[in-house]
């Protein structure tokens, strides 16, 4: 294991012209049977099984994914990664993701190509000051590595910025230098590779029509393959959740809303750091290739189509113009849109139900990607033990009837 | 983008409207007597469809009125805009297009609403 990828391997495959790489994964036919079922192939769910399989020992998993690996929102996202939350709860399980994602590569042995850019977070006004340097103090009692920067610290390190001569002008930022950027679909296919080293099935182009219970208790998945037995499944299938959820006779307080993304024509490096606006909602980054990767915001409304509308898209647009007057003139080359599951509070489910061995993944609305291996590793633990780890045991679904909410409104990503 | 036809003003972009949230969500008359668990599903828990679905929106930059609308939400059609006061149609009356739960074709995940 682990030795697919070399130096000599590289060497030995360039000289038959990179023909001989072979399939990084199997595409078995699924069994009748399975001990694990997980519900979604995206970067949580293909996590979920790698970690099921290394950690805990469990080797009859499937892996079952309406398309393609990473179809959904794991090859749809602005791919930023970052830990500065307010809340303990909040913290403790983006961080753990944090500290996953500095040692996947090697865990795995596929590059991520991980890159600790830093993050920057704006603030345009006085409240945004408050608000900004309370989470900072909160992040650093948590050993979290935030700190704060005033405008001209900010202009240092984005010399692009515009920061005076605009409506809502810059007055500081929040920055995580261990923050950053990662490769979306290496995740989905390093997590797919190993998992399949370890014997998990990864069902693709089969989707689950339907969880099949009895007295409150799951007894396998209805599939375009047909019925596959399991008496655990794991759904993460982001904003699709609810409606699987409701095959099984249980509600969410999800809401399942488009967000939008572009990404423009590919130019020189001009912004080697991660900057985020939650005020004057506008994000951006540029990827490797020289691309810049813009985010948006989600449209007003629920609703299943992978669009959004281009009302959202101009906001974000306009507040980027202003922001960077140098990318006036920029073209933007593709846009899209990914369904995300919006909890009340925020905040993620990651938790058990009513229904014995039924276990969701779900609710990370507009920033899932930055803790998918945070994420995966808790789920994984929750599923195989039957019990929460002790970072993910406040997210929790019973939350929503006991009050104990993670009110993250003011650290998402996107305001919502 | 949608257009929805406001029943006072009429059809109008969707950037002049704010989305309410499901309707016909009606408050419980007996707060006191619930538990926990049933006013955690009154505030917190909405129907989330990949169909038909029934919600409120309000005419914000226009007459400021609210009405309710029934929108398939995986194509954005709309297939009615009634007032408050008048009575909830009938799932019935809406023919429902959708090929399998989530509503999209057997394979792949492409967007059921532009392939077709």
């Amino acid at each position: 294991m682990k030795k697919k990828y070399s130096i000599a391997s590289i060497v030995k495959n360039s000289l038959s012209d990179n023909e001989n790489w072979g399939k990084m994964w199997r595409n078995p036919n699924p069994k009748k049977h399975y001990d694990i079922i997980i519900v979604g192939g995206g970067g949580h769910g293909l996590g979920t099984a790698y970690y099921l399989a290394k950690h805990h020992g469990i080797k009859n998993i499937a892996v079952i994914e309406k398309g393609w690996l990473g179809s959904g929102n794991t090859g749809r996202n602005t791919t930023i990664i970052r830990s500065n939350y307010l809340w303990d709860e909040s913290a403790y399980l983006y961080d753990h993701a944090v500290k996953l994602w500095e040692n996947l590569s090697e865990d795995l042995n596929y590059n991520m190509m991980f890159s600790q850019r830093g993050v920057l977070n704006l603030a345009h006004n006085e409240h945004d000051i408050k608000e900004i340097k309370r989470r900072v103090s909160a992040n650093r009692l948590n050993g979290l590595d935030t700190m704060w920067l005033d405008k001209n610290e900010v202009k240092d390190l984005v010399p692009i910025m515009n920061t005076d001569n605009l409506r809502y002008p810059v007055l500081g930022a929040a920055y995580q230098p261990r923050g950053g950027v990662a490769r979306h679909d290496a995740v989905a296919w390093g997590y797919a590779m190993r998992a399949d080293e370890l014997g998990v099935d990864i069902i693709q182009n089969c989707e689950v029509k339907g969880i099949k219970t009895d007295n409150y208790k799951v007894e396998g998945v209805e599939t375009t393959k047909g019925f596959i037995k399991s008496s655990k499944i794991g759904v993460v299938a982001s904003g699709h959740t609810s409606v699987l959820a409701a095959t099984a006779g249980v509600r969410l307080p999800l809401q399942s809303r488009p967000l939008q993304a572009l990404v423009s024509e590919p130019i020189k490096p001009v912004i080697n750091t991660v900057v985020m606006s939650n005020a004057v909602h506008a994000y951006v980054s540029q990827s490797d290739k020289g691309e810049l990767v813009i985010g948006a915001g989600t449209d007003g409304y629920n609703s299943f189509t992978q669009r959004g509308g281009y009302d959202v898209i101009e906001e974000t647009v306009r507040a980027i113009v202003e922001l960077y007057p140098i990318f006036g003139k920029m073209k933007m080359l593709r846009q899209w849109g990914g369904i995300v599951d919006i909890c009340p509070d925020a905040s993620p489910i990651i938790s058990k139900c009513d229904v014995e061995g039924l276990y969701f993944n779900c609710g990370w609305g507009t920033g899932g990607f930055k803790a998918t291996p945070g994420s995966a590793n808790v789920f994984a633990h929750t599923i195989a033990k039957d019990e929460p780890h002790k970072i993910n045991a406040p997210f929790a679904l019973s939350r929503f009837s006991d009050g104990r909410l993670i009110d993250e409104h003011g650290a998402a990503a996107v305001a919502h | 983008m949608i257009l929805i036809k406001c029943p006072y003003c009429g059809e109008r972009d969707q950037s002049e409207f704010a989305n309410g949230g499901e309707a016909h969500v009606v408050r419980p008359q007996n707060p006191e007597n619930l538990s926990d668990k049933d006013w955690g599903e009154y505030v917190f828990f909405r129907n989330n469809p990949k169909g038909i679905f029934y919600e409120r929106w309000v005419h914000s930059h226009g007459c400021k009125k609210w009405f309710n609308v029934v929108r398939n939400t995986s194509t954005d059609q709309i297939l009615k805009v009634y007032k408050v006061n008048e009575k909830r149609p009938d799932l019935t009356e809406f023919e429902n297009t959708l090929r399998s739960p989530s509503g999209e074709p057997s394979v792949g995940s492409g967007n059921f609403a532009v392939k077709k």
